[in-house]
C-alpha cells in the first residue's frame, strides 16, 4: 500500500478539522499523519494529510473530502512532482555514550543540536519522510527519550 | 404556576437583570433576537409547515412561533418529527424544516437525519444548545450534537454569534436544497437566540459559499462519448435513481427512453421516474428486482446509469454485475462515480442539464431484437406470487388490491422490509414522488410519521402508509398527528405477526431458526418463551383497537375480498383509517438475489 500525501485547503473555521478527519476516520481510513497550517490567506487554511491506501481508496477519500462544504480543493501531491518534509525533534540520552558519536550521526543528516544537558542532547532535523526514519534507525542503539514528530508537509511543483 | 409580579419585567427579557449599556437598550429596540432570527428566516426561505417539539433551550424560539404565520405540527417523538420532515419534503420537493431542542432532542432527530442523508432528502433542522458559557461544562441537556450530527448530516453549523444567524439559516437552506441534497443542522445556543443583532435576513438566493459550488455543468466532450456509446449500442438499459426525480428530468429520461427504444429499470428510489406501465418499463432491478431487469443488466452492452449510485442492493456481487457493458454514470455526487463500480464514461454533472445536452446527439438505431428479448423477460411480471391452499390472505395481494382500489393514483408511502418490497414489486408506480420509502437508511417506524408529512405537503393526495406489524409500533404514537390535523391518510399494516424480512432470511440462510423475529406467543424459540392462554387468537396489540383510542376508523381483514371493500370505502372517505391485514407469517419477497451474489443467481418462486 503506497502512502499518499493529500494537501487539503479548507476554510479556516471552527469544526472544520474535527469534520474532516471524523469524515475520513468514520469511512473506515486510516490517518498516518496531519498537519494543519494557515495560508497565505487567513481564511484558509492547508492541511497535509498523509495516508496510506489503494489508488482506488485514495481517489474516493479525495472525493469524498472535496465535496464537504468547508474544502476549497483537495490535491494527491503523491501522484505529482512534489516536495515532502517533516520535522523531527529528539532527545537522546548520552550518559553511557558520551555526546560525540551522537553529534556525529546528527551531522551525518544537517541535524541541529538545539539543547545540550548534562545527560541529553535534543537534536532538530528536516527531511523527507525516509531521511528521518533512517536517521532515527541510526540512532536506534543510542539512549532515545522521546521524540516528536512534526507529520509530512508537502508542495506541488508544478 | 403564575409569575410574581415583580419578576414579570424579566420574562422574556433575558440580560436585563442588571443595568446594561444604552447600546444593548438601542439594539432591542432596533434590532430582533436571534429567535425571531430563526422563524423569520425559515420563513423567508420558503418554509411554511415546521415540525417541532419544545424543551428548555428551543422555549425562546417557540416563543416567536407563537404570534407567527407558520403553520407547526406536534409530533409525539422527535424521530417521528424529523421522518414527518422528510415525508413533507420526499412528497412536494421542498425543505423539510424541523426544530428540536438540546441533548435529548437532538440524539433523538438522529435516526430522522441518518435517513434523509441517504435518500438525499432537503431538510433544515434547527437545534436548541444550552448556552455557550455552560457548552462544555455536562450541562442539564448538553450534547455535542454538532459531533454527533456531522456523520448524517449534508453539513452542520453550530452559532457562535447571533450575527450570524440569518446567513446561517440562509446557507442551511442554499445546502441543503442544491447539488444532492441533504439535511443541514443548526444547533444554535439559548444565549444566541436570546440576543439581538440588527442583521437583516438573508435569503437563500444572496447565498454564497465560497468553497461550495454547488452547480455543476456537463463537461461536452463527457456528455459527446455518451452520445456515442448510446448511438453503437445495440443492448442498452437505463439505470434509473432517485436522482432523476430530485432533478425533475423524468420527462427527459422518458423522452430519451421512448424516442430512441432504450428500457428503464429503476431503482427503489427511482420509482415512479419512468412509468412502469410503459412497455419499455423493466420495472425494479436488484436484490428483489424483477427478472427483466436484472437479465438486461446483466445482457446489455450499455448501462446508463442516472442518478442512481450502484448501490449494493442493487449490484449484487459486483464482480459479476453488467459484465459485457460499458458502464455510463451520470451523477451530480462525484464521490458516487466509482465507488462500488468502476465507470467507463462519467458525466459527473446535475442529470437535467446533461440529458438536455444529450438528446440532441442522439441518433435512431435499430433495437428491436433486444425490445423483442425484454418483451419475452416482461412476461414474467416484476414479480409473481402462488396462490395458497390454507386460505390464508397473501401480502402481495393486499397491495395489488390497494393499487386496484386507488386506480393506481396513490402515493405510496412505505415502512421497512417485506412490507416495503411488496409495495414496490406490486404496485404499478406512473409519476414521480408517488413512492416514498426509507431506501438507504432502511428505517423502520418511517412508514407512520413520513405519510403524515406526506399528506401535510400534498393535502388532495390520496396517501396510503403501507407498514409491516413490527414497524407499525416503532412511531404509533404519532397516529394522533394524522387525526388532529385531520389528515385523511390511509393506514394499512400488513400483519405476518413476524418480523417478516429478517424471518425471511433466518428461513433461506439460517436453517430457520427463528430468533427475535416472532411476535405471537407461539412457535418462539425456548428463551423467549411467553405464558399465555390457549383459548382465541390474541392481537399483540390490538391494532383496532389502537386505532379506536386515537379515535381513528378502523378494521381488520382476513381475506382478499373483505380488504377490497374496506380499500374502497377507506379511500373515498375524507378520514384517516387503520386497515389490519392479517396476512400468511411465511411469505417471502421472490424473487431474490442472495446478498453476494450476481444479479443473474435469482432465486424465484416456485412453478405452480
Amino acid at each position: 500500500m503506497q502512502r499518499h500525501i493529500l494537501n487539503v485547503l479548507v476554510e479556516n473555521s471552527p469544526g472544520v478539522l474535527a469534520r474532516i478527519v471524523g469524515h475520513i476516520s468514520g469511512r473506515g481510513y486510516n490517518i498516518e499523519t496531519l498537519n494543519v497550517g494557515p495560508t497565505t490567506d487567513p481564511s484558509i487554511s492547508k492541511m497535509t494529510i498523509g495516508i496510506p491506501g489503494e489508488p482506488e481508496v485514495i481517489t474516493q477519500v479525495v472525493a469524498q473530502l472535496a465535496k464537504q462544504i468547508n474544502v476549497f480543493s483537495v490535491v494527491d501531491v503523491t501522484a505529482k512532482s512534489h516536495i515532502d518534509r517533516e520535522a523531527l525533534l529528539v532527545k537522546v540520552g548520552t550518559r553511557a555514550t558520551g555526546r560525540a558519536p551522537v553529534i556525529e550521526v546528527a551531522m551525518l543528516f544537517g541535524a541541529k543540536v538545539l539543547g545540550v544537558h548534562p545527560d541529553s542532547l535534543t537534536i532538530q532535523m528536516v527531511g523527507s519522510q525516509m531521511q528521518v526514519e533512517q536517521f532515527l534507525t541510526l540512532l536506534h542503539p543510542f539512549d532515545v527519550m522521546d521524540i516528536s514528530r512534526s507529520g509530512s508537509i508537502a508542495m506541488a511543483q508544478e | 404556576m403564575t409569575q410574581a409580579p415583580q419578576y414579570q419585567q424579566f420574562v422574556g427579557r433575558p440580560g436585563s437583570v442588571s443595568g446594561e449599556s444604552l447600546t444593548q437598550e438601542m439594539l432591542r429596540k432596533q434590532g430582533r433576537s436571534g429567535a425571531q432570527c430563526v422563524v423569520d428566516g425559515l420563513i423567508s426561505n420558503g418554509c411554511s409547515v415546521l415540525f417541532g417539539y419544545p424543551g428548555g433551550t428551543v422555549i425562546d424560539i417557540f416563543d416567536k412561533l407563537y404570534d407567527s404565520p407558520l403553520k407547526f405540527v406536534l409530533p409525539r417523538h422527535e424521530q417521528g418529527g424529523i421522518h414527518m420532515a422528510d415525508g413533507y419534503a420526499r412528497a412536494t420537493g421542498k425543505v423539510g424544516c424541523a426544530l428540536v431542542t438540546s441533548g435529548p432532542g437532538a440524539t433523538n432527530a438522529v435516526t430522522g437525519l441518518a435517513t434523509a442523508m441517504m435518500d438525499g432528502v432537503p431538510l433544515v433542522v434547527i437545534s436548541g444548545q444550552v448556552a455557550m458559557n455552560l457548552i462544555g461544562t455536562d450541562a442539564f441537556q448538553e450534547a455535542d450534537t454538532t459531533g454527533i450530527t456531522r456523520g448524517v448530516t449534508k453539513h452542520n453549523f453550530l452559532v457562535r454569534s447571533v450575527d450570524d444567524l440569518p446567513r446561517i439559516i440562509a446557507e442551511a437552506f442554499f445546502i441543503a436544497s442544491t447539488g444532492k441534497p441533504g439535511p443541514v443542522l443548526i444547533d444554535i445556543p439559548k444565549n444566541i437566540q436570546q440576543q439581538y443583532t440588527l442583521r437583516p435576513d438573508v435569503s437563500m438566493q444572496d447565498v454564497a459559499i465560497r468553497a461550495y459550488q454547488p452547480t455543476l455543468l456537463p463537461p461536452p466532450e463527457q456528455v459527446a462519448r455518451l452520445a456515442e456509446a448510446i448511438n453503437k449500442s445495440h443492448r442498452p438499459v437505463l439505470y434509473v435513481g432517485g436522482g432523476a426525480i430530485v432533478s425533475n428530468s423524468c420527462s427527459l429520461l422518458r423522452s430519451l427512453a421512448e424516442t430512441y427504444d432504450i428500457p428503464v429499470c429503476t431503482t427503489l428510489m427511482g420509482l415512479g421516474a419512468f412509468p412502469e406501465t410503459s412497455p419499455l418499463s423493466m420495472w425494479m432491478v436488484g436484490m428483489h428486482g424483477s427478472v427483466a431487469a436484472n437479465q438486461a443488466i446483466q445482457q446489455a452492452d450499455l448501462v446508463i446509469s442516472a442518478g442512481a449510485r450502484f448501490d449494493d442492493r442493487v449490484t449484487g456481487r459486483t464482480s459479476e454485475f453488467a459484465c459485457s457493458a460499458q458502464i455510463a454514470h451520470i451523477d451530480v455526487d462525484a464521490s458516487a462515480i466509482g465507488k462500488n463500480v468502476g465507470t467507463d464514461i462519467a458525466v459527473c454533472a446535475d442529470l437535467r442539464q446533461t440529458l438536455e445536452a444529450l438528446l440532441p446527439l442522439v441518433r435512431k438505431v435499430d433495437r428491436s431484437a433486444w425490445l423483442k428479448q425484454i418483451a419475452v423477460w416482461r412476461e414474467q411480471k416484476p414479480a409473481v406470487y402462488l396462490p395458497r391452499k390454507d386460505g390464508k390472505m397473501l401480502p402481495q395481494a393486499v397491495i395489488e388490491a390497494i393499487d386496484r382500489a386507488s386506480a393506481g393514483k396513490a402515493t405510496i408511502v412505505t415502512d421497512v422490509g417485506q412490507n416495503q418490497m411488496w409495495a414496490a414489486q406490486f404496485y404499478r408506480y406512473t409519476r414521480p414522488r408517488s413512492f416514498l420509502s426509507s431506501g438507504g437508511l432502511g428505517t423502520m417506524g418511517f412508514g407512520v410519521p413520513a405519510a403524515v408529512g406526506a399528506q401535510l405537503g400534498t393535502p388532495d393526495a390520496l396517501v396510503v402508509s403501507i407498514n409491516g406489524d413490527g414497524g407499525f409500533q416503532m412511531n404509533i404514537q404519532e397516529l394522533v398527528v394524522a387525526v388532529e390535523h385531520k389528515l385523511p391518510v390511509k393506514f394499512v399494516v400488513l400483519n405476518n405477526s413476524h418480523l417478516g424480512m429478517v424471518r425471511q432470511w433466518q428461513d433461506l440462510f439460517y436453517g430457520g431458526r427463528h430468533c427475535a423475529t416472532v411476535l405471537t406467543p407461539n412457535n418462539r424459540p425456548t428463551n423467549e418463551r411467553i405464558t399465555c392462554d390457549e383459548a382465541e387468537p390474541v392481537y399483540l396489540p390490538d391494532f383496532v383497537k389502537v386505532a379506536e383510542a386515537y379515535g381513528i376508523r378502523s378494521k381488520r381483514v382476513k381475506t382478499i375480498e373483505e380488504a377490497e371493500a374496506v380499500f374502497n370505502e377507506a379511500f373515498n372517505d375524507p378520514h384517516p383509517w387503520l386497515i389490519e391485514c392479517i396476512v400468511a407469517e411465511d411469505e417471502n419477497v421472490l424473487p431474490m438475489v442472495p446478498p453476494g451474489a450476481a444479479l443473474s443467481e435469482m432465486i424465484l418462486p416456485p412453478r405452480a
